[in-house]
């Protein structure tokens, strides 16, 4: 895979077809845990590490275990199930090895099994038929979008609180149409599209 | 809790999407159109109801610790059949709801009502509350994608309504449209309910 590649595929995820804004996916934990920087930040680590590992996993599960044999039928409850574990596997390893991280990502981890984005990327892996390299990159720089979003997003919302808006509209509308105007700016990226 | 109460829960007072606010990325995804919206509301809902009835069944059997991984293996399966079914008899659908489909495996609501309800409750109240929580998302992605059809396209479930002289706002059918409505519409429906139970209260 050429650099000039790379770099295409990694704008692509990151801006052109950015999860949040431009998919729709992993809107839950979007919205659930942006309401504070510290915590958003916290997630979207944890998605991000989650997202390349399980891109590379489901990669060798689909292309050495499921084209061979003819059971793309049963790649959704293939994949389901590496990440479940994955995150699981993950979880354990931090908590021996890495005590901090696992602190720091806390909750966040056993949540993220069903998060959509994660499932996602993996599914849309299979559909652009990317190879391994690719697979990784693209689950990582997904993640990264992701990660974009959801700070400058969690950085709005701590503004919100202590704005003045209409009552009907407090909470979880306002934040909404706060989303809004943030996905009407990246769809400013769409035009932007390199050696494709 | 009888059966019928349980069905209104789920389409009004407990909506799983505007008043519980789970389950948005379909919610947001699929409600380009009104067709889209209910063959996603309908394919979601009969993955709840089957999955909500298997897991109230198995329910002694499935050890705790472990629980959430075979709750998400039961569910996959009936997605999977739903998939299939799909791609078999709606290929039309099959290929604009693309991803979403195999996607109702995260779908929240689902493993909510498993963990929520199904692991504590009978097979009967299982099944009627997959019904009712089924039945209010697919309910909440209908009128939601009316107004985005209506607005964005200027047509009602592919029929035009508006005439010729209709220029459509396209960015309602787009994703900024999808969060702007959506956030419109919990709010609306926030206001509509306080006002029946300020009512109801005096």
């Amino acid at each position: 895979m050429s650099f000039v590649k790379i770099v295409s595929l990694s704008l692509s995820a990151i801006l052109v077809e950015n999860f949040i804004f431009v998919r729709f996916l992993g809107i839950c934990p979007f919205l659930g845990v942006s309401k504070k920087t510290d915590t958003a930040v916290g997630m979207s680590l944890s998605v991000i590490f989650v997202m390349t590992v399980s891109s590379a996993a489901t990669y060798i599960v689909n292309r050495f275990v499921l084209v061979p044999f003819d059971l793309g039928y049963m790649r959704t409850v293939a994949f389901i199930l590496i990440i479940a574990s994955l995150v699981q596997f993950v979880e354990l390893f931090l908590m021996k090895s890495v005590p901090a991280l696992f602190h720091a990502l806390g909750i966040y981890l056993p949540l993220i099994t069903t998060n959509c984005a994660v499932l996602g990327v993996a599914l849309l892996n299979v559909k652009k038929e990317l190879d391994f390299l690719g697979s990784v990159i693209n689950g990582f720089m997904s993640g990264v979008g992701f990660a974009i979003a959801m700070i400058i997003f969690s950085s709005i919302r701590e503004h919100l609180e202590e704005s003045d808006h209409p009552k009907a509209f407090e909470g979880f509308p306002i934040a909404l149409i706060s989303a809004s105007l943030l996905s009407l700016a990246f769809m400013g990226f769409q035009g932007l599209s390199i050696f494709n | 809790m009888n059966s019928l109460k349980q069905i209104t829960d789920g389409l009004f007072a407990n909506n799983p999407v505007l008043v519980q606010l789970i389950g948005m990325c379909p919610t947001l995804a699929t409600t380009t159109s009104l067709k889209n919206a209910l063959g996603m509301g309908l394919s979601a809902a009969a993955v709840l109801v089957c999955s909500n009835v298997v897991i109230s069944i198995l329910r002694k059997i499935i050890p705790v610790k472990v629980r959430i991984a075979c709750y998400i293996v039961i569910i996959a399966g009936f997605v999977t059949v739903v998939d299939l079914l799909m791609q078999a008899y709606l290929p039309e659908l099959s290929v604009s709801l693309g991803m979403y489909i195999p996607l109702i495996v995260v779908n929240c609501i689902i493993l909510a009502r498993a963990e929520a309800f199904a692991s504590k409750n009978g097979v009967i109240a299982s099944f009627f509350d997959g019904v009712g929580m089924g039945l209010g998302f697919t309910f909440a992605l209908c009128l939601l994608a009316f107004f985005r059809e209506l607005i964005g396209c200027g047509t009602v479930y592919g029929i035009p309504v508006f005439g010729s002289g209709y220029e459509p706002v396209t960015v309602i059918v787009q994703t900024p449209g999808g969060f702007l409505c959506l956030g419109i519409l919990i709010a609306a429906f926030k206001v509509v309910s306080d006002k029946i139970k300020g009512r109801k209260r005096s």
